[in-house]
């Protein structure tokens, strides 16, 4: 209980920070927003190519956007030397990772619920019928992009060249949540949509191995 | 220093004995003809590079829970070590693959499996030449080691899952798999001798990281005085 009270004050103050300033959430949406575009041109975007290819490149600049977005949840707090006030005023670490990953989760989920309309539009796809299955994918999806994305997070700040590294340590990671995604996305676009519910299992397996490491080693995560 | 020259001496006699068992004492196969060689090489080196992988993740536990040098030691050697042996597999398996499937690459299961292995351990020596401080490069590639090697079933299944067409294994396969005697006797010669190779890649890496952190110790110490 301490751990879930700890995590809701930790994640009210997370919420907080971003919907000041809204800095990350507007840059992501612009972000995801370009790649989107930017991918249009590289096939012709009809309704039966968008649904072939469509759901991989949506997946792709969400884990792109993604890994951009996760940077700064580890290293404000560095910048800052607020790390060891943050370990200090919690009883359980892993309650920091908890507000962290789960104010992540709804940062990415919100950035794609806001471009999945303008996805439609643009690449001439139908998902008004399958919306909240649509969202319920994006939701677990999501959730696997943030758990290992808020640990290589807290890796990446500690070391050199960091905008590239978690990129790096995060994507070649990510490609059973690419998989799984794509696929759950893809069948959801389709003339008769279908919710997969095998590839959803898979994700929601998925994000409890990596959650459960992470309430193994977080707070070994934490250590400077 | 001798005894470390005799070892490799009989390793790589060992090496060229067991060549020279799969190339002229094992038959031809049947359908895939003299390509079919490769198979030696290709199996005994995946097999070297995932327990190189393993003893990396072993290590890196280790690392976590007793902050002993020497765990990390053994963590970037076997890291290295699987990363070359891994290099084998993945360039031997096109070489296998065009003749007898007609293309270089498939996205098949452990094709991918084994690519994105690849990838997760280049990403993991990156990480560790980009944190200069000993203790904490240790610590953090430690973490995301153990995060990585989580990942290798996932991938797996996700791929397999998605499509395959890899040959079902014939080692440990079901029946109406297995191997001509002959082939057998060559394959698990190869196998003992690269297995004696990941040994004595692992014991040289070892000793150069032991030096290579005493000579970090000493310059220390110099500074400091």
């Amino acid at each position: 209980m301490a751990l879930l009270a700890d995590a809701t004050t930790l994640l009210g103050k997370e919420l907080r920070t971003e919907f000041r300033s809204r800095e990350l959430l507007t840059t992501t949406v612009v972000f995801i927003l370009v790649v989107v575009v930017l991918f249009s041109f590289t096939f012709d975007p009809s309704t039966s190519e968008s649904r072939r290819f469509g759901p991989g490149l949506l997946w792709l600049s969400f884990l792109f956007a993604a890994s951009l977005m996760l940077q700064p949840c580890f290293l404000r707090e560095q910048n800052n030397d607020t790390l060891s006030a943050l370990r200090l005023s919690v009883r359980d670490p892993f309650s920091i990772f908890l507000a962290k990953l789960s104010a992540n989760t709804l940062f990415l989920l919100l950035t794609e619920v806001l471009m999945l309309p303008i996805f439609a539009i643009l690449y001439n796809v139908h998902i008004l019928s399958v919306f909240p299955q649509l969202v319920l994918v994006l939701f677990l999806g999501s959730l696997g992009v943030a758990i290992p994305g808020t640990a290589f997070s807290a890796i990446s700040a500690q070391a050199r060249m960091r905008e590239l590294m978690l990129p790096l340590l995060l994507l070649p990671l990510l490609t059973p949540v690419l998989i799984a995604s794509t696929e759950a996305t893809g069948a959801l676009l389709e003339v008769n949509p279908a919710l997969r519910a095998d590839w959803l299992g898979f994700l929601l397996g998925f994000d409890l191995v990596f959650l459960t490491a992470l309430w193994l080693f977080g707070e070994y995560l934490l250590e400077e | 220093m001798l005894k470390s020259a005799l070892k490799a001496t009989i390793l790589f006699a060992l090496i060229a004995v067991t060549a020279y068992l799969a190339f002229y004492y094992a038959p031809i196969e049947k359908s895939m003809g003299v390509i079919q060689k490769i198979f030696y090489l290709h199996i005994s080196c995946a097999f070297s590079a995932f327990v190189a992988f393993g003893t990396c993740f072993y290590a890196n536990l280790r690392y976590v829970f007793t902050r002993a040098p020497k765990s990390d030691w053994l963590a970037v050697s076997a890291a290295e070590v699987g990363l070359a042996f891994i290099s084998v597999v993945l360039i031997t398996g096109p070489i296998w693959a065009h003749p007898v499937w007609g293309i270089w690459w498939t996205w098949d299961a452990r094709l991918t499996l084994t690519f994105v292995l690849g990838l997760l351990y280049v990403s993991y020596l990156l990480l560790r030449s980009m944190i200069e401080e000993p203790d904490k490069r240790a610590l953090f590639s430690a973490l995301f080691g153990i995060f990585a090697f989580l990942d290798v079933p996932l991938v797996y299944f996700s791929i397999r899952w998605w499509r395959t067409q890899h040959p079902q294994p014939v080692i440990l396969g079901g029946p109406g798999s297995g191997l001509e005697p002959r082939m057998r006797v060559s394959y698990l010669l190869m196998w003992g001798a690269l297995t004696g190779l990941l040994i004595l890649l692992l014991s040289a890496r070892y000793k150069l990281e032991a030096l290579r952190a005493s000579v970090d110790d000493l310059r220390r110490e110099a500074e400091v005085r």
